[in-house]
């Protein structure tokens, strides 16, 4: 199927769309070797090179580089991983809220997140990152320990703000990207496609949460611990050199169900659902309670908001 | 106990279907892998009570035969001594929530039976905003689908209705300074 569009990543393939059986495979023979030459390795396979921006594929294309995903997840990981395509729910904009009067700084929703998202377990990378806060300074990152490590939490005279992807309305990460591999979604969530990143980091020195996590090197994701219910824009196992974040688990969201970090949390302190249903009770704390946007200022306009319960 | 009136049994039924009933396809090819415990009532999904092992139902013993109630406000010395009630003032006994005539039950204040799975009705006669909370969902911890059935856990899923106050957590493993993490070789790209 990439045959028939001859996609270029690295431009001047006008002529090829029109070109015969023989040149085409011609030229994609040469591509590949191209390929393997640019990337100084042989394990990137034609179509991976070939293939174009996902926003760009048709259905077929779709299915069939979800096809050679799967097979190369099996052949790597020695069981089925799904890789999933669902799209955006019509009519939901999905929305956070976090409850900083309840959180007790425990991690748990850390460990859950790279569980349910395939994050590399070492090199390690980690998209929720807790920061523990002096109470008598605020929300004050001067005085934001990510570090702590004492026997019990909570700890006294402190409070604790997790913070991941906010997944705003107006991020400054997706506009950065020369190649246009980082989008916001219908539903609000703001995805990247693994295979059209090209690892230029552009989006995490633009992102003003450290929400984005780069693959300095190859992911270590042992064999039993991968998650094999994923999506193309979410947690499937990454390569080398991309970069990754949360997608509010779009796995789950998408499929009705709750982010795996709502669900782990002792607390209850994460809280999720519809922007736009009036019922939900992400709605209730937007209308009830006292919230605010972690650095609003920057006007990124965050659909993650932090609230107090109490 | 108080029986669900045929409104209430609706709602619940209405709960139960709802992610076939309305979430749209998405939901249809992943079924819901949500646990339920217990039957729905007043459209809230819970839990099961977190009893101690093998100690309920309380009729097993306490069936006012063999032993009869002994309503005298007391310290208890021969059984139930892991008990240890702190909550609220020292006055507070067994008898103020657990039902006399029938243990297998709770009471309110006014007299009114409640059962294990609808205790929050009783933590909710002092506690009123933390009920009007939990019932939309802001207070406490729910499972399941944001759009269709999820459960609730009950109060006393996370607090020891003895003994209430939140326990401290051991932290799971700080992250690794960047300093100390270390690219591995090989790989594609
Ligand atoms: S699991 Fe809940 S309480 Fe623990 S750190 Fe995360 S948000 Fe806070
Ligand atoms: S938090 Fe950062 S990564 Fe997430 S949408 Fe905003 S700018 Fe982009």
């Amino acid at each position: 199927m990439t045959d028939q569009k001859t996609p270029c990543p690295s431009g001047g393939c006008e002529a090829s769309s029109s070109a015969g059986g023989s040149r085409r495979k011609f030229l994609g023979a040469a591509t590949a070797a191209m390929a393997a030459a640019l990337t100084g390795c042989g394990t990137i396979s034609k179509e991976e090179f070939l293939q174009h921006n996902f926003k760009e594929l048709s259905k077929d294309e779709v299915l069939s580089v979800i096809d050679r995903l799967e097979k190369e997840y099996k052949a790597k990981y020695g069981k089925e991983v799904k890789v999933a395509n669902t799209p955006p729910i019509p009519g939901v904009i999905f929305g956070y809220a976090l409850d900083l009067s309840r959180c007790i700084g425990c991690r748990r929703c850390v460990y859950a997140c790279v569980k349910e998202n395939n994050q590399s377990r070492d090199p390690q990378i980690q998209w929720i990152r807790v920061l523990q806060m002096d109470k008598e300074e605020g929300v004050n990152l001067q005085h934001a320990d990510q570090y702590y490590n004492p026997e019990e939490v909570p700890e006294e005279g402190h409070f604790y703000m997790p913070v991941q992807c906010q997944q705003c309305k107006k991020p400054p990460c997706t506009k950065v990207c020369p190649v246009g591999a980082t989008w916001r979604e219908k539903d609000g969530i703001v995805v990247v496609d693994y295979n059209w990143c090209i690892g230029c980091r552009y989006c995490m020195a633009a992102c003003p949460y450290g929400a984005r996590h780069f693959n300095w090197g190859e992911p270590n994701l042992p064999a039993d611990e991968v998650n094999p219910k994923t999506h193309y824009l979410g947690n499937r196992p990454r390569p080398k050199g991309v970069v990754e974040k949360c997608t509010f688990c779009i796995q789950r969201t998408r499929n009705g169900r709750y982010p795996a970090c709502v669900e782990i949390c002792p607390t209850g302190s994460r809280k999720f659902g519809n922007l736009l249903d009036k019922d939900s009770e992400i709605r209730y704390i937007l209308e009830n309670k006292r919230v605010f946007k972690f650095k609003e200022d920057l006007n990124t306009q965050p659909n993650f908001f932090y609230f107090y319960g109490v | 106990m108080r029986f669900p009136t045929l409104s209430t049994l609706a709602l619940g039924l209405l709960i139960l279907l709802g992610p076939a009933a309305f979430a749209g396809p998405p939901a249809a090819n992943q079924p819901s892998e949500i646990k339920v415990d217990t039957p729905a009532q007043e459209g809230i999904q819970v839990p099961k009570p977190p009893f101690s092992e093998g100690i309920f139902p309380c009729t097993s013993c306490h069936d006012g035969k063999s032993m009869k109630p002994n309503l005298k406000r007391r310290v208890l010395t021969d059984m139930h001594t892991d008990i240890i009630l702190n909550h609220g003032p020292a006055s507070r006994w067994c008898l103020d929530c657990h039902d006399a005539n029938n243990r297998d039950s709770l009471h309110l204040a006014s007299g009114e039976k409640v059962s294990f799975t609808a205790s929050y009705l009783l933590c909710g006669q002092c506690h009123g905003d933390k009920l009007r909370d939990w019932r939309v969902g802001v207070h406490g911890k729910r499972t399941g689908n944001w759009n269709g059935l999820k459960q609730y856990l009950l109060c006393v899923n996370c607090h020891n209705p003895h003994s209430p106050r939140f326990k401290a957590l051991k932290p799971m493993p700080a992250p690794t300074p960047p300093e100390q993490i270390k690219a591995r070789k090989g790989g594609a790209r």
